[in-house]
């Protein structure tokens, strides 16, 4: 019985532990099969380091041709479905060939990584970064194992931070006057603005504020653009009348936001926008597009 | 089938609200925030509907309200159980509908403000910014009212706990006010919601809802730390400015209203020319004087229950400002009718009158300032002005109680050149009304002259007026007050009462032929009353040429009842006569008392044709005359002789008789004793004895034994007989009297005459008499007869 379980497991069990495990955070990813896991979070130049255990089941012996650890950056289009573009990638060796009697345990690591790019999980896109294990056999096939790790990567305020303030209209029917307080928002932060309607003329119903995001895969012609609305907030309710102010509180928080991506890799871009929508009593849509930067701020508490 | 729909809306939405309260309340119960919060929101979302009317959406309203009181006191416990406020604050503003979102907002504001964690000032202003998000108007009308409520009771302990803390005052403040502003224009502008078409019944809505608004006003007012500093320089002015920017009428007529109610009289009083200042801003068909009544009468009565407070009403000249406002106002509304704006200076004299009571210039200000109005509308034609214009002028006399106060008012007459005819006549009547209820006595010519003024509408007919219609019954009775009033006008002083007397008649003659008949016995009375005054007064201490000497006013008297006759009253013209002789007969004025006989004479044979009207009028001569001393003998014997003429003269024998019998005692006055002629007496007697049998005679011829007429009178000529026996008339013999008692006897027997009860007292009295003792039995003694046992 047990040869034949044998023959269908792998035949060795790898795990891999990160040394920080504990006290690290976990942050959600989502996997292919829309499972949340709960994956250990870094950021660029910090030193990824643990240990690798490799049980063979039942003291059974294993060859091979050795034993390395990769750490991989990867984007991987899903159009162009199973291929990945290795941005990063490092290597270390663990151990000459031999053979594997009882768990045996590896200590690895990689210091200073340099990860440029964050974890992304977008709908045509995905950028990620993984761990991988590979006990090279010869003829029974290499045994591999991945571990995925998030990376996110902070960055200071932007030193210059303007008001986004435009007027907007149509001739002798609207006229609008909108302000939102900064251009470039952490995923946190709360967006204040002010609406001022300086001409009405049609009847409004209400007024939305929407966040959108606008993700661009691919270069030149093969590009493919996607946009999704994550979030769609009443501003207002009812007809407003001329000189009336409304006020724009957005907190950033409860929404699934990434920081602006501007290019990477030459592979994609993700870019915001703040879409102000409002809408008349027979349904029509007026609406006003704004690209916002959003980057992540270092958290005080982490 | 609108309000059907209305229902099913209503109890669809009730049932979501039942619904998800009750996930709301397990949530609460397992204290799961997050679903508490969803549940909350789907609950508050059904808010969000357009379908319902007002009147629903309240009901709606206040279900939803009543669960949230559960939410916050749950909001309470969490912040107990060590959940930040500050970051519930920022949970319930995830939410994506703003709707639900505010009131969330609201509700855990509330909680914030109470916990103090935080100046509650910016909470405050925050949510009262906040909420400008919703822009529909009942929507936002709701939740602004919910943020009142539910921030309400929390206001007044902060600015208490603040106290010393000026700016945290004045933002509390400033919440309510801005709050209050924001609602007011939500409220405005739900009038241009929807069709033109269903206007009338928007309206109808919208008052529903005013009291959203005015509660507002309401939380001001009960505000600590508001102080009439505060109250002058930021809150007056700020809803003022909001009351008049809003231009719309519904609005402004409420919410002065409610100004005038909600604030305390002292910051009225204080900030008159502010309040005021507004009224002339507001809209024209804005019902200002409904807002003005409403202060005055309020500040009226502040008056008057506290005697403290007058001296303010001084300081702070309380009337010339309203006196001015008013002016302002009906300057400003240009379309306001004749009846508008009398009915603002009608409140403003009762202003005046309650609180200025003593200040007649003050009332005769007002009275002139509506003159000034009125002459540029001309005559009031109208009903309603009208009336307001009756009551105005009524206010000061019901206030005075007092004619005489009145005429000191030089614009009062003015005003009432300003009626028509009807009102002045009404006008009138009401004055003279006064007069009579509080009996109010007129002392001077010029008041009575001033007076009769402004009666002239009961006094005379106007030119040109045609009251055909006139009910005659009314018209007597109208006549009738001025009769009565007459007897008002009255002065002790003899000389000034006499003078009142000509003012009078001068008033009364213009009356015409309808009411001289009703007014010159009045007159005539109150003259006489003088008269007998100044005999009573036994030493004229004017000298001849004064105008209060009897005679002249009997010349008066004597002109004045002429006019009668020339009215066709001749029947009242000789009864005044009479009594003028009489009252000349009393002061001895033999010429003038001839005069007056003269007179009645005239009236007797030109004048009076009835025969029933001639009896009585001969009756009255007989009766006056009898009672003349005055006269001598000569012209006694012409008056007494045509008297006795105009007896034989009546048309019907047993009149005939009975005048002639009466004339007999013209020649016998009991006092008097060269008035005693006897003969005379028994010779008028005799003829009338004679004139009864021929009665006699004609009644048995013409009707066989029925009548009984004669028989009657038989006992009268007897009893006249036994009464000049008894005052000592010697030529009253007992033969005579025998005789005649015979032939009643004799007559009694043929018929039944059915005179039989008098003719036994007769003989029971003789009877008596004959057994008194002292004189009157001898005389008695004298008649032996036997009478029929």
């Amino acid at each position: 019985m047990n040869f034949l379980l044998g023959a269908f497991k792998p035949a060795c069990n790898i795990s891999i532990t990160f040394t920080d495990g504990k006290n690290r955070k976990q942050v959600p990813i989502k996997k292919d099969n829309g499972q949340i896991l709960m994956n250990p979070l870094f950021q660029s130049q910090e030193t990824i380091a643990g240990k690798i255990h490799i049980d063979s089941y039942q003291g059974k012996k294993v060859e091979h041709n050795g034993v390395k650890v990769e750490l991989l950056g990867q984007i991987e289009m899903y159009f162009d479905r199973g291929n990945f573009y290795d941005f990063t990638s490092l290597v270390r060796e663990l151990d000459v060939p031999g053979e594997i009697y009882e768990r045996k345990t590896y200590p690895f690591e990689f210091s200073s990584v340099e990860m440029p790019y964050e974890t992304y999980n977008g709908v045509n896109v995905r950028l990620r970064y993984v761990l991988k294990v590979t006990v090279t056999r010869g003829y029974a096939g290499s045994i591999v194992e991945y571990q995925d790790f998030v990376v996110r990567n902070y960055v200071p305020p932007p030193p210059i931070n303007n008001s986004i303030k435009m007027e907007v209209g149509i001739e002798d029917c609207l006229h609008i006057e909108f302000e939102y307080n900064k251009s470039k928002y952490h995923l946190k932060d709360v967006i204040l603005g002010k609406i001022y309607f300086l001409l009405v003329r049609i009847k409004i119903k209400n007024m939305d504020l929407e966040i959108r995001r606008r993700e661009s895969t691919g270069a030149g012609a093969n590009t493919h653009v996607e946009t999704e609305t994550l979030a769609k907030f009443e501003l207002m309710d009812g007809a407003p009348v001329r000189g009336e102010s409304i006020p724009v509180r957005v907190f950033l928080t409860p929404y699934d936001l990434t920081p602006t991506h501007t290019n990477i890799n030459n592979k994609f871009s993700v870019k915001y926008y703040l879409n102000l929508v409002l809408v008349d009593e027979e349904d029509r849509r007026y609406f006003k597009q704004q690209e916002i930067t959003l980057y992540r701020l270092k958290e005080e508490t982490s | 089938m609108i309000a059907d729909d209305d229902e099913k809306w209503l109890a669809a939405a009730m049932t979501a609200v039942k619904q998800n309260a009750f996930y709301m309340q397990r949530a609460i119960d397992s204290n799961n925030l997050k679903d508490a919060l969803k549940f909350s929101a789907q609950m508050l979302s059904e808010l969000r509907t357009s379908k319902l009317s007002p009147h629903k959406y309240y009901e709606l309203y206040m279900r939803v309200f009543n669960e949230l009181g559960t939410l916050e006191i749950f909001f309470k416990e969490e912040t107990g159980r060590g959940c930040s406020i500050a970051e519930l604050y920022e949970l319930v503003q995830h939410a994506g509908n703003i709707l639900p979102r505010l009131y969330l907002l609201c509700t855990i504001g509330s909680v914030y403000i109470k916990s103090k964690d935080v100046t509650t000032t910016d909470i405050l202003k925050d949510l009262v910014e906040m909420c400008r998000a919703v822009q529909h108007p009942l929507r936002g009308l709701f939740l602004r009212s919910y943020l009142a409520q539910v921030t309400r009771d929390k206001l007044p302990s902060i600015v208490s706990e603040l106290e010393g803390d000026g700016d945290a005052q004045m933002n509390a403040l400033e919440f309510v006010l801005q709050n209050f502003t924001e609602m007011n224009k939500l409220w405005v502008r739900m009038q241009h919601q929807g069709s033109s078409r269903e206007k009338e019944k928007r309206e109808k809505e919208r008052n529903e809802l005013r009291d959203l608004v005015g509660k507002n006003l309401h939380v001001l007012s009960q505000l600590e730390g508001v102080d009439l500093g505060i109250y002058r320089d930021t809150v007056l002015p700020r809803i003022l400015e909001q009351v008049v920017n809003c231009k719309d009428e519904l609005a402004q007529c409420y919410l002065m209203d409610c100004i005038i109610q909600v604030f305390p009289d002292d910051f009225h009083l204080q900030t008159l020319d502010v309040l005021l200042g507004a009224c002339p801003q507001l809209q024209p068909s804005v019902d200002i004087k409904t807002v003005l009544s409403g202060l005055m009468e309020r500040l009226s009565n502040y008056a008057a229950s506290s005697v403290e407070a007058l001296p303010n009403f001084l300081q702070v000249e309380a009337f010339s400002k309203f006196n001015y406002a008013i002016g302002k106002v009906v300057e400003a509304q240009v379309d306001l009718p004749a009846a508008g704006s009398v009915t603002l200076y009608l409140f403003l004299l009762k202003f005046t009158l309650h609180v200025y009571s003593d200040r007649l210039d003050y009332v005769d200000q007002v009275l002139g300032s509506c003159v000034t109005q009125l002459s540029a509308t001309g005559k009031l034609c109208d009903d309603k002005a009208a009336k307001q214009i009756v009551a105005f002028l009524s206010a000061p006399l019901e206030k005075y109680n007092n004619v005489v106060t009145i005429l000191k008012l030089t614009n009062f007459p003015r005003v009432m050149e300003y009626l028509d005819h009807e009102t002045n006549k009404a006008m009138a009547i009401i004055i003279v009304q006064s007069v009579l209820k509080n009996n109010t006595h007129i002392s001077t010519a010029d008041e009575v002259d001033a007076f009769f003024e402004l009666a002239k509408g009961l006094i005379k007919d106007f030119d040109g007026a045609i009251d055909n219609e006139i009910d005659e019954e009314d018209f007597q009775e109208e006549q009738n007050f001025v009769a009565r009033l007459v007897h008002n006008l009255y002065n002790d002083d003899p000389e000034e009462m006499s003078k009142i007397i000509f003012t009078v008649r001068k008033h009364i003659l213009t009356g015409g032929p309808k009411r001289l008949p009703l007014t010159i016995p009045a007159l005539v009375f109150s003259a006489l009353k003088l008269i007998r005054r100044l005999r009573g007064g036994d030493e004229n201490p004017f000298g001849d040429d004064s105008s209060a000497t009897p005679k002249r006013i009997l010349q008066l008297l004597s002109e004045t009842v002429e006019a009668l006759s020339d009215v066709s009253a001749p029947d009242l013209a000789l009864r005044l006569y009479l009594q003028c002789a009489q009252a000349a007969n009393d002061c001895e004025l033999e010429t003038v008392t001839y005069e007056f006989f003269t007179k009645a004479y005239l009236l007797y044979e030109e004048e009076i044709s009835d025969s029933k009207a001639q009896i009585t009028a001969l009756r009255l001569i007989i009766g006056t005359l009898q009672r003349m001393r005055v006269f001598n003998v000569e012209n006694r014997d012409i008056l007494t002789h045509k008297a006795t003429g105009y007896s034989a003269r009546l048309l019907r024998k047993p009149d005939q008789c009975r005048a002639v019998y009466e004339c007999a005692h013209l020649f016998w006055a009991d006092e008097c004793e060269n008035l005693k002629d006897g003969e005379r007496v028994v010779l008028c007697l005799k003829r009338a004895q004679r004139i009864a049998d021929a009665v006699q005679k004609m009644t048995n011829a013409s009707r066989g034994t029925s009548s009984t007429g004669s028989v009657a009178l038989y006992v009268e000529l007897l009893n006249k007989y036994l009464y000049f026996l008894e005052k000592g008339n010697t030529k009253v013999t007992g033969d005579t009297i025998k005789s005649l008692a015979e032939l009643i006897r004799s007559e009694t027997k043929k018929v039944e005459s059915g005179a039989e009860s008098f003719i036994n007292s007769t003989l029971r009295y003789i009877e008596f008499q004959r057994q008194q003792d002292g004189g009157m039995s001898e005389k008695y003694e004298k008649i032996k007869m036997e009478w029929f046992e």
